[in-house]
């Protein structure tokens, strides 16, 4: 896993993307870039070389799971490791992103442990696969 | 108006039987019959419009009971839980300023004792007992440095994570400021259906936009009635529950694994 891979962060709270942009930072990951909505993100990945998307549900203009779908649907982009960190808990959400390709969820509030560990287990599950 | 033409009607009829003039009395009787008929259906008009009014009143009024008995409450409850949370991170950050605090008024302090010492050797001030005192001081120094400096780490670390209660909260004061939109919608369609002008042509119009603004106002606000995959918000305990609510990382976890994620 290499600490400088290239990460966009996607959340509509400057204040969450901020703590998650900190957070990777301790872990090693400097390589970091913002989207403060999936509209936003879209272009941004398709351009921009990402090696890892972290991305919020609830969203104004396109929401976290349109984003992850259209990543998928996106042959440039479909391979994209996509990890939701997100305060939606519904039992149905979260099928749903696991059925549309996500490779990691986390629910808000989370702790810094817990994005460490579902960080290694997405690159585990990719090197293994 | 209709009292005269009944009347007319009723003179002619009158006249064209005094004639003899059979075909144009049926006829007169038939135009009577005919304005009769013209009457009961004004009224039956005026009628069905005025138990149109009624039963929307009657739906509006239930969709503000609605906001009364379950939506306030619940926005309430949500309002609640934001003091609830902001007081958490508040407190836990104060918890980590607490403790810092005194450790970089510990490091600073002994910093500048040992940096004294320091500057006296540097001036050859100092003998070699002296020095080697000051070494073993130095050396339990720079142990002290480390740890405090990871000590320090982890509570900037704790105050980080202790402010995402405003991407939580904010999500959460969005959806009351949507309710309280509906609620104000409601009562300005209140307000108007109860100022109604006379016409009651314009009020059944006014009162049939209203039901569709009341039907609207009632999609937009439906929280647990939204399709499953809609967008929540995050959980706020006593107001979202049910077995579709996934309580925390562990649950989360197990859900997935149980679908073979």
């Amino acid at each position: 896993m290499d600490k400088n891979m290239k990460i966009l962060i996607v959340d509509d709270f400057s204040t969450m993307r901020r703590i998650i942009k900190n957070l990777l930072r301790d872990l090693g990951y400097n390589n970091t870039a913002e989207a403060d909505d999936g509209k936003t993100a879209l272009p941004v990945l398709q351009t921009g070389d990402f090696d890892f998307l972290v991305t919020d549900w609830n969203m104004p203009g396109m929401t976290g799971i349109e984003l992850l779908k259209a990543v998928r649907a996106d042959a440039k982009l479909a391979s994209l490791p996509v990890l939701m960190v997100t305060a939606e808990s519904k039992r149905d959400q979260i099928v749903e992103a696991a059925q549309a390709g996500v490779n990691g969820y986390i629910v808000k509030p989370f702790t810094a442990a817990t994005l460490n560990e579902k960080i290694d287990k997405i690159f585990e599950r990719i090197a293994t696969a | 108006m209709m009292g005269e033409q009944t009347l007319n009607q009723a003179r002619m009829l009158v006249e064209h039987i005094e004639s003899g003039d059979e075909q144009a009395a049926q006829n007169a009787l038939e135009e009577l019959s005919k304005l009769r008929e013209t009457d009961l259906y004004r009224e039956l008009g005026k009628l069905t419009r005025e138990l149109h009014d009624t039963l929307n009143n009657f739906k509006l009024d239930s969709r503000i009971t609605d906001l009364a008995a379950q939506d306030i409450p619940d926005a309430k409850e949500r309002l609640n839980y934001v003091i609830t949370m902001t007081e958490q991170a508040a407190n836990k950050t104060l918890n980590a300023v607490e403790e810092s605090l005194p450790v970089s008024e510990q490091l600073q302090g002994r910093s500048e004792e040992l940096g004294a010492q320091w500057e006296r050797f540097r001036r050859r001030e100092m003998s070699a007992e002296e020095f080697r005192g000051l070494s073993r001081e130095l050396d339990g120094f720079f142990a002290d440095v480390g740890q405090s400096a990871a000590s320090l780490h982890g509570n900037l670390s704790d105050v980080l994570m202790a402010q995402d209660f405003q991407d939580l909260t904010g999500q959460i004061i969005r959806r009351v400021i949507s309710l309280v939109q509906d609620v104000e919608q409601s009562l300005v369609d209140l307000v108007r259906l109860s100022g109604r002008a006379d016409g009651l042509q314009t009020s059944v119009a006014a009162v049939g936009a209203t039901a569709a603004a009341g039907g609207a106002a009632v999609a937009a606000a439906a929280v647990e009635e939204a399709p499953d995959v809609e967008a929540q918000g995050p959980h706020v305990p006593g107001v979202d529950e049910g077995e579709n609510v996934i309580q925390g990382q562990d649950e989360v976890d197990d859900l997935l694994s149980s679908l073979g994620f």
